[in-house]
This record gives C-alpha cells, structure tokens and sequence, in this order.
C-alpha cells in the first residue's frame, strides 16, 4: 500500500523559494500567477494493508520526522 | 570543563571547533561519532559543529536529531548539561526540540558566506561571561538556511525570559526573526547560533572576536 505524503510550509510560514518561483514565473508572462508556494512529496512503500492503518503509520511518521510541525503541515493520503 | 564534539556525517566544522576547544579549555575534546549511544562519562559540555550533516536532505538537521547519539544528548540536557549547537549544530539541536522555533532559508535565498556583528544581549551565561553586556564581534557566517522562526507567542516568551543570546547587529541578511542569531534554553545551559565565533580564535584567523565563548566555557 502507497502512501503519499505532502508537507507544506504552514500559512504564514514565509517561503522564499515559492516566492522566487512566482517571480520567475510572472517574468515569463505568466502575470496571472498570485501566490506560489512550494512544497515536498514523499511516497512511502508500506506493508500494511489496512488503509486506515497505514494512514495512521503514515501520519506518526510525518510527526516524527518527514514534517517540522513546527514550520510545516502535512497531508496523508493512501493510493491503493 | 570536558568536552565532546559530536560527528554526524556530512559535518565540516569540528577542526575548527577541536581547535577553540583546545585553545581555551587546554584540554582535547572527546570525538564522538553519532552512532554512539553514549556520550564519554565525565561530558560536561556537548558540541554539535557546522556543516551539512547527511547532505541537509529532507531538512538541515532533521536526519542527525534522529541519530543514535542524540538520545544520550537530550538525556544529558535534561540533567542540566551544557549544549553548544553552531550553524548545522542549531539546526540540528532544534530538529531535535532542545530548542525551540526553527531555521529556514534565508530570506534572500543565498547562501550567505560573509561575517556579520553580534549583539551580546546578557553576559550573565556560562557562554558570554567573557563579554560585556551589549559589547558587539565579529562572526563569520556561512549558511543558507540562517533564517530564524518560531510562532509569535514563542518569540515574546524568548524575548520575555531572556533566552536571546545573540543578536545579528549590522545587517539582518538571513532574515530571522527579531534579528535573532542565537537562544539559550530556559536554563540558561543550551545554546544554539547560526554564525561561527570558532572561526574567529586565533590572530592567524585574521582575529579573535570569537575567543570569549569559549573562555567562558572554561571559566564555567
């Protein structure tokens, strides 16, 4: 069972890089681009097979380490 | 004072650090590999140097705070050990939650390699008696993640309890918050910075704005 987990700088979080990236983005005439923000995926390959255990082993693992909770937010989701 | 000076792969200060150690404390440092489970009997100071531990992948500091060693560290902190984390070492020692808030990338998104003017804000630690109180040095610098952040409520409470250590006094370039370059625990026993007073120790260094930490450190 796959699970995909995406961390993102919590609002309010300043991000420099999605900040760049928009810049870049409104120099290439895409001046309809507001806001970017820039975050990470990581899949994890788990032997679970109970979806709701494996979002929870998946959830514990971005606390303890694939997230700073403390800069950062995270998503969980299972792909089959 | 006997110190330990933790290696994580990927770190590229500790020369630098055995060499202020040395200097000031007249006495080697123990060299303690991160896999160790425990940290040499008589520690009374634990350093953490700079550089890239683990390529700074996923986070700077994130895969070392998970590294055997860093147990016997929190251990050692929570019976009221000294703690020194420079550069990658405050990253690491923050990942790890010695101390609070976070660095990010630097505002500007450089790397900044440059020297920079700290703020003493109190010199009544064991890492800044050697200062006088406000007295302002020289550090170098050499970081791209520098950018110091916690939430507003932690900021006052750092700034309330006068767990700010360090303050970058010429120019904020990293953008950290309150221009904050280094806290202390509420024990006044762990300290984190991000620019490098061991690079400063020795007049062939091209100066020694940086001698005072580790003089008081001896001196503690």
């Amino acid at each position: 069972m796959k699970a995909i987990v995406t961390v993102m700088l919590k609002t309010g979080v300043l991000d420099p890089q999605g900040k760049a990236i928009g810049h870049a983005l409104n120099n290439l005439g895409f001046a309809q681009v507001g806001e970017v923000r820039m975050g990470k995926i990581i899949e994890l390959e788990l032997t679970e097979t109970d979806t709701a255990k494996a979002k929870a082993e998946a959830e514990e693992m971005a606390r303890k380490l694939l997230a700073n909770t403390v800069i950062e937010s995270f998503k969980v989701e299972i792909a089959a | 004072m006997q110190a330990a000076i933790l290696l994580f792969p990927g770190i590229n200060r500790e020369r630098d650090m055995i060499l202020a150690v040395r200097q000031s404390f007249g006495r080697e440092p123990a060299i303690v590999w991160h896999k160790e489970t425990e940290l040499p009997t008589g520690t009374d100071l634990v350093i953490l140097p700079g550089g890239f531990s683990f390529g700074d992948y996923l986070r700077c500091g994130a895969m070392a705070a998970q590294s055997p060693i860093m147990r016997a560290v929190k251990a050692h902190a929570e019976k009221g050990g000294y703690v020194l984390g420079v550069c990658n070492g405050f990253q690491i020692i923050t990942e790890a939650g010695l101390l609070p808030g976070a660095l990010l990338r630097n505002a500007g998104l450089r790397f900044l390699s440059m020297d920079t003017m700290l703020k003493v804000e109190r010199n009544d630690t064991v890492f800044t008696s050697k200062w006088a109180k406000g007295a302002e040095f020289r550090a170098p610098m050499a970081h791209g993640d520098g950018n110091y952040t916690a939430d507003e409520a932690t900021l006052d409470r750092l700034e309330g309890e006068g767990l700010v250590a360090f303050r970058y006094s010429d120019l904020n370039r990293n953008g950290s918050a309150r221009s904050i370059a280094g806290i202390l625990s509420p024990n006044l026993r762990v300290l984190g910075l991000m620019p490098h007073p061991e690079n400063l120790v020795d007049p062939l260094m091209g100066g020694t704005d940086g001698k005072p930490l580790f003089d008081s450190l001896a001196a503690a």
